[in-house]
């Protein structure tokens, strides 16, 4: 049977498409256009060229109600980097603990991390805001991204690779002298590697969009995180500079958008083959 | 599950765990514990006496008329959002499964969206639907429809549902087309042979073999509507106009931190802590092998 | 050059005894193969020796020293695992060198012993592969070349050779057999088959449920088989075995099916009337118009020889391997040779000598 052009299927994904791009193409291009015009209402889909100067300007002065957009990018990269790799880092720590070793209270320990999955933070958001107060960790960056690298999510993936692994390779590399530490660093951690890709896209991306949590730990406007400081335009009332709002938004989505589709095929792998 | 071949010793793995154990501990158990106790005080007007009460402030919550009715939005919302996503991703997810030419391409232009954040989408949606300088926004004022969010509650509503649905299409694609190939050729293949034709064969043979990745999305995407859509519905309306749109989630925060009633928004973080455990426990209770292994 | 001790060596898991009480002596460059059906205790006793299961009681003496307490990296020992085990982000060089990086040798003399493995095993071209651009023979090579350049005091092999094809097998169990000759490494190697243990072994330990059942060179193994169990495990076709009572004094045994068979070699004790077990090989069975009658059931021709399968009067099935091509013909009448026939004790299997019984 010869490949016939399945034009449904063709139709629907385009469609599909269609439905993610235009509005993004749409804020892309209203980023571009002059604030009075689309005060009022003269929206296009064509960009202006000569619109494309918001971009630096916002960069270095924000718009109204926010502060220089690079600020929160800087602030944003730095929160999603630092939650991407402390997640990780301790992940694989008690992930190795618990799968390679036997120790007192080894499945309490597990059970105690794996209740975490039950618990999001938008559940207990009073009573850490609190605990935050008490450790002085109001307004500083460690409180920023703290509370938001011990859930169980990767230590439950890294868990599932490690049971996994041969149990003729631990014993090669025992015969070999490996103890422990070289075993972690030598063959475990580069066995991983592709989990680790994917968990990196899924944490670094969890990290940037976070917004309930910042915005209850950091009043200090220094502190704002992109997703925080777009949010405080559009709730501004008396918001003109709609170029500049679009662009910022535009630049809010840049970064992790980036990370996914340069890293896809391992987050893909990752988000399927862990979750489940 | 356990593996057969392991390290000796106790000293080394203590340490490990260690680090997860005490932000777990400091940062889970004890705020969570917070929230119980909490949840059974009652402060007065001026923040100065807290006094125990037991289980008064979930009484007062489920006779609370608002209570209950927030209750009802927001199944509502999560069942909209749940069908709506998953709808969408479902007829794409089959779409994509077939032999296409540039499948690769559609799959990378369809999975990007998972990196947009709850609230860029909401603002993405809010500069569509503007009343003033959205387009889609000016066009529905346009065609005669008195559309203002800001005052409708209803229109509110729709306006959080679809931003809320399309931030959460891609994963639930990602999750469908890995479901579908995960499906052997040769099983559909005997369906075809068989003579089962085009929506018949889907219901009856592709359908059946996706259930454990329609359970497991629908606890995903419940979750996510009732949780994680904290940062939609704060950009676009703040819960309102009025009450039109405020979730279980959007009241907790209402109440703790705007209107500093500790004891209702600890007992309805409690309501919620529960809800999350029973969907939880359910879910690994159906996928059990494979996510406890 | 090492000796290996094995005095009294047990092995339980909780209540199931796998391994009851080894002994067993290796002199120094002695390739002894340990062979048995799955589940007798083979691997279990080779991962004793290389210490990564601790054993119930009994020792473990390597070249005069008690390994029995030390940790398997300290033992000296190297293994070849069945499924290979290497690392698979390692190149096959990363792969031989990497026991060597932790013993802290230096980068020269790395090179040099893994060179000189990779010459022996013609492993040149492949050393900066890694594991998935290898097929599974050179895999096993880059596996045994990870043995090799630790210049151990013992070899280990558990059955290197069951996941590759039948003949890569024959292939790689010459190499083997070289290696080893040439190296002079006393090694252990565990098997099932019956094929690798005959040609690889210089001697043999037989394996069943745990207990060494006989421990001798190949030829004497085939040859004067301990009891029915070695006699059934070694040899293909497998041995037939017929029931038989002792008759006339002890000086011959008479089948079930009637016939009498004078003993060549002596009397064996015990009352007339004891109930033996008489084996005989498929190859040892010679056409006679005298013998047995056989109605053939099926004949299975391999070029070289042919192997009838024959079903006698009473309904037992007897295996018939002649050289050549079958004769056409629908029964056979076959004679069993006193002299290659094996006298067993039906109730223990014990084999049965003259005058020791």
């Amino acid at each position: 049977m010869t490949q016939r052009f399945d034009w449904p299927a063709h139709l629907v994904l385009l469609l599909g498409v269609a439905l993610f791009i235009l509005p993004i193409w749409l804020v892309l291009a209203g980023s571009t256009l002059d604030p009075a015009a689309i005060s009022r209402g003269e929206l296009s889909l064509i960009p202006r060229l000569a619109g494309l100067s918001v971009y630096p300007s916002v960069l270095s002065d924000g718009a109204f109600g926010a502060q220089p957009v690079w600020h929160m990018l800087m602030i944003s990269f730095g929160m999603a980097l630092a939650i991407a790799i402390g997640k990780i880092v301790i992940s694989i720590l008690s992930a190795y603990a618990i799968t390679f070793f036997r120790f007192p209270f080894r499945m309490t320990a597990f059970w105690i991390i794996f209740i975490t999955l039950m618990l999001p933070v938008e559940v207990r958001i009073i009573p850490t805001y609190s605990v935050m107060s008490d450790l002085d960790l109001i307004n500083t960056f460690p409180g920023l991204t703290v509370p938001l690298i011990a859930s169980a999510t990767a230590t439950l993936l890294f868990r599932q690779t490690f049971l996994a692994i041969p149990d003729e390779l631990v014993e090669a590399a025992r015969m070999d002298g490996a103890g422990p530490w070289r075993f972690l660093k030598d063959i475990l951690i580069p066995v991983s590697s592709a989990n680790l890709a994917a968990l990196f896209v899924i944490l670094f991306v969890y990290g940037w969009n976070q917004y309930l949590w910042p915005l209850l730990v950091a009043t200090d406007p220094h502190l704002d995180t992109i997703v925080i400081g777009i949010v405080k335009m559009i709730g501004t009332e008396t918001q003109t500079e709609w170029n500049r709002v679009m662009a910022t938004a535009v630049l809010a989505l840049l970064p992790p958008v980036a990370v996914v589709v340069l890293m896809q095929r391992w987050f893909v792998k990752g988000l399927t083959e862990g979750d489940k | 599950m356990e593996r057969r071949t392991i390290f000796p010793g106790w000293r080394l793995p203590v340490l490990l765990v260690l680090p997860q154990l005490l932000l777990t501990v400091f940062f889970f158990l004890w705020p969570a514990g917070q929230a119980i106790w909490s949840s059974m005080t009652r402060t007065d007007a001026f923040g100065l006496h807290t006094e125990f009460v037991g289980l008064e402030n979930f009484s007062d919550l489920f006779s609370d008329p608002l209570y209950i009715d927030t209750i009802g939005r927001t199944l509502v919302f999560c069942a909209s959002v749940a069908a709506l996503s998953m709808g969408v991703a479902l007829v794409l997810a089959v779409c994509a499964d077939r032999e296409l030419r540039g499948r690769n391409w559609y799959r990378i232009l369809l999975i990007w969206p998972y990196a947009i954040a709850p609230a860029v989408a909401a603002v993405l949606w809010l500069l569509l639907l503007h009343p003033q300088i959205g387009l889609v926004g000016r066009w529905l004022n346009r065609m005669g429809v008195a559309w203002d969010y800001k005052l409708n509650g209803v229109q509110a509503m729709l306006m959080v549902i679809v931003a809320s649905a399309w931030k959460q299409v891609s994963y639930n694609f990602i999750f469908f087309l890995a479901g579908l190939q995960s499906i052997p050729r040769s099983v559909v293949e005997a369906a075809r042979m068989d003579g089962a034709k085009g929506w018949f064969r889907f219901r009856t043979v592709v359908l059946p073999l996706l259930v454990p990745t329609v359970f497991f999305l629908l606890v995903v995407n419940l979750v996510y509507a009732a949780f994680d859509t904290f940062g939609t519905i704060q950009a676009l309306t703040q819960g309102g106009p009025g009450k039109a749109t405020e979730t279980l989630v959007v009241k907790v925060y209402r109440d703790g931190i705007v209107n500093l009633d500790i004891g209702s928004s600890s007992a309805q973080s409690v309501v919620l802590m529960a809800g999350v455990i029973v969907l939880t426990a359910l879910q690994f209770r159906f996928l059990g092998r494979r996510s406890s292994e | 050059m090492a000796t290996l001790v094995l005095e009294e060596l047990r092995k339980s898991f909780g209540a199931t005894v796998v391994l009851p009480g080894i002994d067993l002596a290796l002199a120094s460059g002695e390739m002894l193969v340990i062979v048995g059906a799955s589940g007798c205790g083979k691997s279990t006793l080779l991962r004793l020796v290389a210490g990564l299961e601790a054993p119930s009681g009994g020792r473990i003496v390597l070249d005069g020293r008690d390994v029995t307490q030390v940790d398997p990296s300290a033992r000296d020992i190297a293994m070849v695992f069945q499924n290979y085990a290497l690392y698979p982000h390692m190149t096959a060089f990363d792969n031989m060198a990497y026991g060597l990086r932790i013993r802290g040798l230096s980068r020269d003399e790395i090179r040099r012993r893994v060179e000189e493995a990779a010459g022996l095993l013609g492993l040149g071209p492949l050393l900066q592969r890694k594991p998935r651009q290898l097929s599974g023979g050179q895999r096993q090579r880059v596996a045994m070349g990870r043995a090799i350049v630790r210049e151990p005091k013992l070899f280990l092999f558990d059955e290197p050779l069951s996941n590759l094809d039948a003949k890569l097998r024959v292939t790689m169990r010459a190499e083997i057999r070289r290696l080893q000759r040439r190296m002079g490494v006393t090694s252990l190697y565990v098997t099932h088959d019956q094929v690798e243990a005959m040609t690889l072994g210089d001697r043999l330990l037989v394996l069943h449920g745990g207990r060494p059942v006989q421990l001798a060179t190949p030829m004497q193994v085939f040859e004067r088989p301990a009891d029915v169990y070695v006699a059934g495990f070694i040899g293909t076709p497998a041995m037939n075995f017929l029931p038989a009572v002792l008759s006339h004094d002890g000086s011959a045994a008479t089948l079930d099916i009637g016939l009498l068979i004078p003993f060549a070699d002596g009397k064996r004790q015990g009352p007339d009337g004891r109930k033996l077990s008489i084996g005989i090989r498929p190859e040892h069975l010679r056409p006679d118009p005298d013998g047995l009658l056989l109605q053939i059931d099926l004949v299975e021709p391999l070029g070289s020889e042919t192997v009838l399968i024959g079903r006698l009067p009473d309904g037992e099935l007897l295996s018939v391997k002649l050289p050549g091509a079958a004769p056409a013909a629908e029964t056979l009448s076959v004679a069993i040779p006193a002299a290659q026939m094996h006298v067993f004790d039906a109730e223990t299997g014990l084999r049965l000598d003259p005058a020791t019984g």
